[in-house]
């Protein structure tokens, strides 16, 4: 009797235990071999203009990585640099060194088709292929050589499941995709992204155009799936970053000095750390500012 | 049960005075003119179905001579020219449409601003400014002398004129795909011809369809090209490939020249049958782009 109880006690105290572990800044790893990402002095330019100076920053394997910051400091540049998006753009250059798991992204040999078929990434407005749901899921598989209907049906499933969706459009997979609502659309972009196992879900405002409801259940999503992802999301909600997050880069935006150009304003990483500390004992008097709400 | 309030009413009318009258002048303007853009369509379509539509029979239609101009429209018909102009109109299309997407694609999807993009936009913004009849010339100087008359002659001129309009109609539908579905492809892993094939294409293909069946129709129309290309003979020729041919758009031409009653009527009929043929081509552009618009909305 006297045992039964103890052991309720102690489930009762292990299920509290885990937010706070979770929490504490000092159980974030920073062992070499939880490194994804690995930026070292990365500057990025669209023709003559810098949108991003200098930035070095190291990503760490299933956690949440948020960058927060105000409009034009770089945080989505930066974040489209780490599965080569900004190739699509002809004008942009990258400087400096990224890593990714020990291999140089930027280096002649590497193909940035091959990049994004590990990386993944999420838009900030939902973008599903004017493809019927199940289409829309099964697309990556397909481009990626998966073949035969019924190993398809799984993945399209299991992709749906793991973006909560399953449930809501089981019925109607033959339904085109654009007829969802935006939270629906937003979950079956993730479920697409999800269908080709990537190592990295990148995420650019995933929530932004969506309710609280539908973002409340992306962001529990998030937590749900971290465990066997890496996810790098980009947000302007620092109520979100606080919520989901286990480490918060925060940009903000520097004056260039330099004399001569156009446009002066370059993107800066002023302090990378555990969300707790960012949020609670920021370092930088603009974090502080920033965070705080008295500025940007 | 009725809402009473004690408030005075607000003014909610429209307001009055020089705004209602420039409305009502603007509102008034635009439907003049859609009336006078009505009346020269109205004029022809009652024209040639009122002249043309004694004259169409089964017989017409599938007539494999036309006889001679001499005789009463009630004898013979235009059937060798239906057939002339369906092989002829085909033929152009297969060799126009295919080429024109792939050199929209290359313009919007891969051309980019290079010289040669620029180049290939400017001749086919050209081309569609060349008359017709230069079209024909082109393919009499080099295929006619060397080949002599032949329906793929005929189908190589409307080629020439289709061309450009595919392009340029179906370089408006690539470009009106959004880049956020391009790049949610490449996050895939696509590359940039999977992209291109996967999703891009799919996306525009409604109205590159409609667009390409537009061209055709508006080829099917033509005269000017087939003069110098396949010499309008009388006996009906399946072989598009060798032997002088005929179309109903040449047809017409050399019917309504004629003095007799027989062969001016059966010119109209040839109207009736090129207009209704243009038509069924609108109706099925239409169909198409429903079909292929089903996912998106």
């Amino acid at each position: 009797m006297m045992e039964q109880q103890d052991q309720q006690e102690q489930q009762v105290v292990a299920k509290l235990e885990i937010p706070q572990t979770t929490a504490a800044a000092a159980e974030l790893s920073t062992a070499d071999a939880d490194r994804v990402f690995d930026a070292q002095n990365v500057s990025i330019y669209y023709g003559s203009f810098r949108a991003v100076t200098d930035v070095s920053i190291s990503i760490y394997q299933n956690e949440i990585t948020a960058f927060i910051g105000p409009s034009g400091c770089g945080k989505t540049t930066v974040l489209r640099t780490l599965n080569r998006m900004n190739d699509l753009i002809a004008t942009a250059r990258v400087e400096g060194d990224v890593h990714y798991r020990g291999a140089s992204l930027y280096a002649k040999t590497v193909s940035p088709t091959a990049v994004r078929r590990r990386i993944g990434m999420v838009f900030q407005k939902p973008n599903p292929f004017p493809k019927s749901i199940y289409e829309n899921v099964a697309y990556g598989p397909r481009i990626n050589g998966v073949k035969g209907k019924s190993r398809l049906d799984e993945i399209v499933e299991h992709s749906l499941r793991q973006a909560a969706l399953w449930d809501e459009v089981k019925d109607r997979l033959s339904k085109s995709g654009l007829g969802l609502s935006g939270g629906q659309a937003q979950r079956l972009c993730i479920a697409r992204t999800l269908a080709v196992e990537p190592d990295v879900v990148l995420m650019d405002e995933p929530c932004s155009a969506l309710d609280p409801i539908a973002t409340g259940r992306i962001e529990d999503l998030m937590q749900e799936i971290k465990a066997r992802y890496t996810i790098v999301i980009v947000t302007h909600n620092m109520q979100q970053a606080t919520r989901v997050s286990d480490r918060t880069a925060f940009f903000s935006v520097l004056r260039d000095e330099k004399p001569g150009r156009a446009d002066t304003r370059t993107g800066v990483l002023v302090e990378y750390g555990a969300t707790a500390q960012i949020f609670g004992d920021p370092q930088d008097e603009r974090t502080k500012a920033y965070v705080t709400g008295r500025m940007g | 049960m009725a809402v009473t309030t004690n408030q005075s009413a607000v003014d909610l009318r429209e307001p009055s005075g020089w705004r209602r009258a420039k409305n009502q002048f603007a509102t008034g303007a635009m439907w003049f003119t859609f009336a006078c853009m009505l009346v020269p369509l109205g004029f022809v379509l009652v024209t040639v179905v009122a002249k043309g539509a004694s004259t169409i029979t089964w017989q017409f239609l599938t007539n494999s001579t036309i006889p001679p101009n001499i005789l009463p429209a009630n004898i013979g018909g235009m059937g060798a020219a239906v057939v002339g102009t369906l092989e002829i109109t085909g033929g152009a299309a297969v060799i126009a449409i295919p080429l024109g997407i792939l050199g929209a694609v290359y313009l919007n999807e891969y051309g980019g601003n290079r010289p040669l993009a620029r180049v290939l936009s400017f001749f086919s913004d050209v081309m569609t400014g060349v008359p017709s009849i230069v079209m024909g010339l082109f393919i009499f100087t080099i295929w006619v002398l060397h080949f002599g008359y032949s329906g793929l002659a005929g189908s190589f001129a409307l080629a020439c004129l289709m061309l450009p309009i595919v392009i340029r109609s179906s370089y408006e539908m690539l470009r009106l795909v959004p880049d956020s579905l391009r790049e949610g492809s490449y996050a895939l892993g696509a590359t940039k011809a999977r992209v291109t094939l996967t999703v891009v294409l799919p996306a525009a293909i409604g109205g590159i369809v409609s667009g390409a069946l537009l061209a055709v129709a508006r080829a099917a129309g033509e005269t000017a090209p087939l003069l110098f290309t396949i010499l309008t003979v009388e006996a009906t020729n399946p072989n598009l490939f060798s032997g002088a041919n005929t179309a109903l758009s040449t047809q017409i031409w050399v019917n309504a020249q004629q003095p007799y009653a027989g062969a001016v009527a059966r010119g109209w009929g040839a109207a009736l049958t090129l207009i209704a043929i243009a038509f069924i081509l609108m109706i099925v552009a239409r169909l198409v782009t429903a079909r292929f618009a089903r996912y998106s909305r």
